[in-house]
């Protein structure tokens, strides 16, 4: 009941802030709730389930490819981005089933393998994809159920309930049953096969669930701020999402929100106040790692707020 | 160009190749053997040595003396900073795998930005110590390419030599074996574990101060080397020089050849999935005892 | 502050203390406010030789212009974001340099990835976005009609330029070196087309993979019979792609050799390695070293922007500028003074019709505004056009051998932005 709470009033405090924000951290805020999408995707994979993937740049590069390239060839922005969604499950289950019969640092690899493979490809066939260059989606294709997506309030509000449905999505994903599987794989494999359960096939599913967020996210990346491109295919793109669920809090259904607003807010603060951004956010990781391992939200559990969903 | 030259010119960048994928991966593979962590930060220690190697030979005027002030003086540096990094750092963390990957990247950054503020964004030549060129009669080739193979093989042979014969070698190979035990039997696992750090990134520094003259210093140049020492270390098997060797001379010769006989990029590809799939069905590597 | 007479008095009382208190004289001001230039700068990432010259450039420009008084009367000001040589941080730096500084537009990216991902915002904002890139994605009808190039010509025209000296002086088979992503491929599609129209032939393309660091083993697919090798690269491994071509080559005979400047721009050319590039040749934008028949001018921007006569930082001889790309930075500036004052630019509601200036240009004199050399501007396609410069490299050091004419490298029209709504 307090986590349905907490859920609730987090997303009615964002469609405040979506009134309230002056624009440039409104924009920044929307920004943030896409990228927390595709970080939620890889909380499930790596906070529930305890998979490492290095290459989680592929499912969202990919989502964002399928949608653009569908857009810029004439199909409208509701259907191309169900293509995004299907190109990041496609892509997740398609690596999954290969690299999940290894674990570890094995598992990191070959991910990061997949992921820099597509990259490469992404470069190679230039010509159909744009390249390292990327294109830009024309504005007048950028309208979803009669909303102008390259205004202010509107990119704000579609970002904010596809935060919001993939939120609750999440939630309820990791009170079910299932949900339990995905927490047992992450703490004793073997048991949970004594159990009954078949480990492959549930960390294949955690996986798809999780490319199918990393492909929304980055379909509606491109169709929000309209712009395509391979830079977001590179390995900073898998990073990003782990960082942010790692600040925030790893299991946690709302560390990754958190991190993914607290790291735009200190890379956008650092490079304010500094000429070292790298090192300011190479200083906070390390910081956070001593005295918070567990990320923000996941220490508040361990110090008290057991209740944190 | 005929057959014969072209693949001899293939063979010799193949073996260079092969040469510079197993100096970069000796470090990492000591560290990832030993200490079972991933250490992210290897391809900064690896672009440091680089960089001092310029700084080094900005400040000697002849390039061999620049060239061995450099090796006497980037490895032990860079080796310092990192036993500095193990206690102060991973010890805190218990060398917890995903904590330890976290404060690597976060190290990595600074040590990057580091890099930046010092050093400049631009790409800087080291010169070799010897300007000595092979011509052919189809092509002329670097000598001191050659010599960074031969200096390779002096490397792995020294990290064999200490591994097998020195008794500070038969303690790291215990610890590797156990760590528990090793400390039962009255061994200081936390020195242990800070001399290897700081081995492995010396041994990063050290090549890179051989492999630099054949490339260039510059900020960024970590990541490649950091990728590449992962891919031979796995596919070599945990902890297994032999097989980091051998690793390294498959990856070599391969791409050289691949990238001949297809468009490069496509070959690129390939070999990359490539990789991922002996990883996939042979986790343990291909000289690595099946996982315990 | 609308009431007008108010605001004349405001801005006489601004002006006058402006008199008083510095040496610059910001008269006949409307308003005392800086006018605020953002600059999206690559500070750091791979960008960040180049962003470090076009940050000096862009102050040694300010500098000139507010000691000449200022923009309409108004000083200047130039907010710098660092923009990591990254698509998604370029759109971000757009909104924050817009929408958290006010500034009144924006200038100064090279990156083609950083432009294409930005101008998009930039459209969305209603701000000019006037680019420094050389790409040719502005003319090319990619982009939108906010985003201008006033400052650097396209790749496509500087290629298209080079075609007719190419291949009458140096030879008619071309093998072209390039990297496989869409820099290399501008070159490749762009330069075979202009060659072949020469009565050229490229006899072989060799496209390197963009993560490669060694390059020998692409050397044997140069076909013996090759006349001119054209080699483009771009990033830190193009030192190591020179040497190693120069120890494939030796001493043994090798073809003519054209390469872009953009190999080697912040490389010393006395570098350990690099000896093989005599008797080469180059493109470039704008001569690094400083020839004898350099005009007035070009003295006075090299001490201005801190550069010696070999190309490199007056403090330090082996920190070389990017020479041939960085002038872009400072003509860019001189457009927005002129489009501001032909405007006349008072706020950010006058941003539409500063785009409506900078349209009706039709080009600029060579001069102090226009170091690099006199230029036509299209306003159609929102792009310059300059002469191009071959320089042989001789006794370690680019002298120049050719200069193209404008009319070398212009092309139909591919896009009419003027028709396009704001």
């Amino acid at each position: 009941m307090k986590a349905l709470v907490l859920h609730l009033a987090v997303l009615a405090a964002l469609a405040a802030m979506g009134f309230l924000l002056p624009p440039y951290h409104h924009g920044m805020m929307a920004r943030v709730l896409v990228m927390a999408v595709f970080a939620i995707g890889y909380n499930i994979a790596f906070g529930y389930t305890g998979l490492l993937s290095l290459g989680h740049a592929l499912h969202f590069c990919a989502g964002m490819m399928a949608c653009g390239i569908a857009m810029r060839e004439g199909v409208a922005a509701g259907p191309a981005l169900l293509l995004g969604l299907a190109a990041g499950g496609v892509t997740a289950l398609a690596t999954g089933l290969l690299a999940l019969r290894t674990a570890g640092v094995s598992f990191m690899i070959v991910t990061l393998m997949f992921a820099q493979a597509f990259h490469l490809a992404l470069l190679y066939y230039g010509g159909f994809t744009g390249g390292d260059e990327g294109f830009p989606l024309p504005g007048a294709a950028r309208r979803l159920f009669g909303l102008d997506l390259t205004q202010a309030g509107p990119r704000y509000a579609v970002a904010l309930v596809l935060f919001g449905l993939v939120l609750l999505a999440q939630w309820g994903l990791v009170s079910s049953r299932f949900g339990r599987s995905l927490i047992a794989m992450r703490e004793n494999e073997e048991r949970s096969r004594m159990l009954g359960y078949n480990p492959f096939t549930t960390k294949l599913a955690a996986l798809v669930i999780s490319g199918l967020c990393a492909g929304i996210a980055g379909a509606a990346y491109g169709v929000l701020f309209g712009y395509v491109g391979a830079s977001f295919g590179t390995t900073q793109y898998s990073i990003l999402p782990m960082l942010y669920v790692l600040l925030g809090g790893a299991g946690t259904t709302l560390g990754p929100l958190l991190g993914a607003g607290l790291m735009a807010w200190l890379i956008d603060a650092a490079s304010g106040l500094t000429d070292s951004p790298l090192a300011v956010i190479g200083v906070t990781l390390i910081g956070l790692v001593v005295f918070a391992p567990r990320g923000i939200l996941g220490t508040l559990r361990q110090r008290g707020l057991k209740w944190l969903p | 160009m005929g057959t014969g030259p072209l693949l001899l010119l293939a063979t010799l960048e193949g073996t260079v190749m092969a040469a510079v994928l197993a100096l970069a991966a000796v470090g990492l593979s000591l560290t990832f053997g030993v200490m079972r962590v991933v250490n992210v930060a290897h391809g900064e220690f690896y672009m440091l040595g680089a960089v001092l190697a310029w700084a080094v030979a900005q400040a000697v005027p002849s390039a061999p003396l620049g060239f061995v002030a450099a090796l006497l003086i980037a490895p032990p540096l860079v080796a310092a900073l990192a036993w500095v990094t193990d206690t102060t750092l991973l010890k805190r963390l218990n060398y917890d795998p995903e904590s330890t990957i976290v404060a690597t990247i976060g190290l990595s950054y600074l040590l990057q930005q580091g890099a930046l503020s010092f050093f400049g964004p631009d790409a800087r030549p080291v010169a070799a110590p010897f300007s000595l060129r092979l011509q052919f009669p189809w092509f002329g080739y670097s000598g001191y390419k050659l010599f960074v193979v031969l200096a390779a093989l002096l490397v792995l042979g020294a990290v064999w030599l200490f591994l097998r014969r020195s008794k500070a070698g038969l303690v790291m190979r215990a610890t590797q074996v156990d760590r528990n035990t090793a400390r039962a039997f009255g061994i200081n696992v936390d020195r242990v574990y800070a001399g290897t750090f700081a081995l492995g990134a010396g041994l990063a520094a050290l090549a890179a101060v051989l492999v630099v003259p054949i490339s260039q210093a510059h900020y960024l140049m970590g990541h490649d080397p950091l990728l590449l020492s992962f891919i031979v270390v796995i596919i070599g098997g945990l902890g297994s020089l032999r097989g980091t060797l051998i690793a390294a001379l498959i990856i070599g010769l391969a791409d050289g050849i691949l990238s001949m006989l297809y468009p490069p990029t496509l070959a690129k590809i390939v070999a990359t999935l490539a990789v991922a799939l002996v990883l996939v069905f042979r986790p343990q590597g291909l000289f690595g005892a099946p996982a315990r | 502050m609308t009431h007008l007479p108010r605001r004349c008095v405001l801005a006489g009382l601004a002006a006058g203390s402006a008199l008083a208190l510095s040496p610059a004289r910001f008269a006949m001001a409307q308003s005392a406010a800086p006018i605020k230039l953002g600059f999206q700068l690559h500070r750091t990432g791979i960008g960040a030789s180049y962003g470090r010259w076009y940050e000096r450039t862009a102050q040694a420009a300010l500098t000139r212009v507010n000691a000449a008084g200022g923009i309409n009367g108004r000083p200047v000001e130039i907010v710098f974001e660092d923009d990591g040589t990254d698509p998604k941080r370029g759109a971000e730096v757009v909104d924050k340099l817009v929408s958290q500084h006010g500034c009144d537009l924006i200038f100064g990216p090279l990156f083609s990835h950083v432009v294409i991902g930005s101008a998009p915002r930039a459209g969305e904002l209603k701000v000019p976005y006037l680019v420094c890139s050389e790409g040719y994605h502005v003319a090319s009808g990619m982009l939108n009609r906010w985003t201008l190039q006033p400052g650097i010509t396209d790749v496509r025209a500087q290629v298209s330029s080079m075609a007719p000296w190419v291949t009458s002086t140096l030879g008619k088979k071309v093998t072209m070196v390039f990297p496989d992503y869409a820099f290399g491929h501008d070159h490749r599609d762009f330069f075979t087309a202009a060659v072949e129209a020469q009565g050229g032939q490229i006899v072989a393309k060799i496209a390197v993979p963009p993560t490669e660091t060694s390059f020998t083993r692409y050397f044997p697919q140069i076909p013996a019979d090759t006349d001119v090798l054209y080699h483009v690269m771009v990033g830190p491994a193009v030192l190591t792609f020179v040497k190693e071509l120069g120890e494939f080559y030796g001493s043994g005979a090798r073809p003519q050799i054209f390469g872009f400047i953009d190999s080697l721009e912040a490389v010393d050319l006395a570098g350990p390695g690099l000896e093989f590039l005599e008797g080469t040749h180059f493109w470039e934008g704008h001569c690094r070293v400083k020839q004898a028949d350099a005009p007035a001018w070009e003295g006075e921007y090299r001490a201005a922007v801190g550069v010696d006569d070999n190309g490199a930082s007056v403090s330090d001889a082996k920190d070389v500028a990017t020479y041939a790309h960085m002038f872009s930075v400072w003509e860019t500036l001189s457009v927005i003074k002129q489009g501001m004052e032909a405007a006349g630019y008072q706020s950010t509601a006058d941003r539409q019709k500063f785009v409506e200036a900078v349209e009706a240009m039709t080009g600029f004199d060579a001069g102090l505004d226009h170091v690099q050399g006199t230029k036509t501007f299209n306003g159609k396609t929102h792009q310059v056009f300059g002469q191009q410069f071959i320089s042989k490299v001789e006794g370690g050091k680019l002298i120049r051998v050719h200069a193209t004419a404008i009319e070398d490298g212009l092309y139909p029209d591919a896009v009419d932005y003027t028709t396009q709504s704001f």
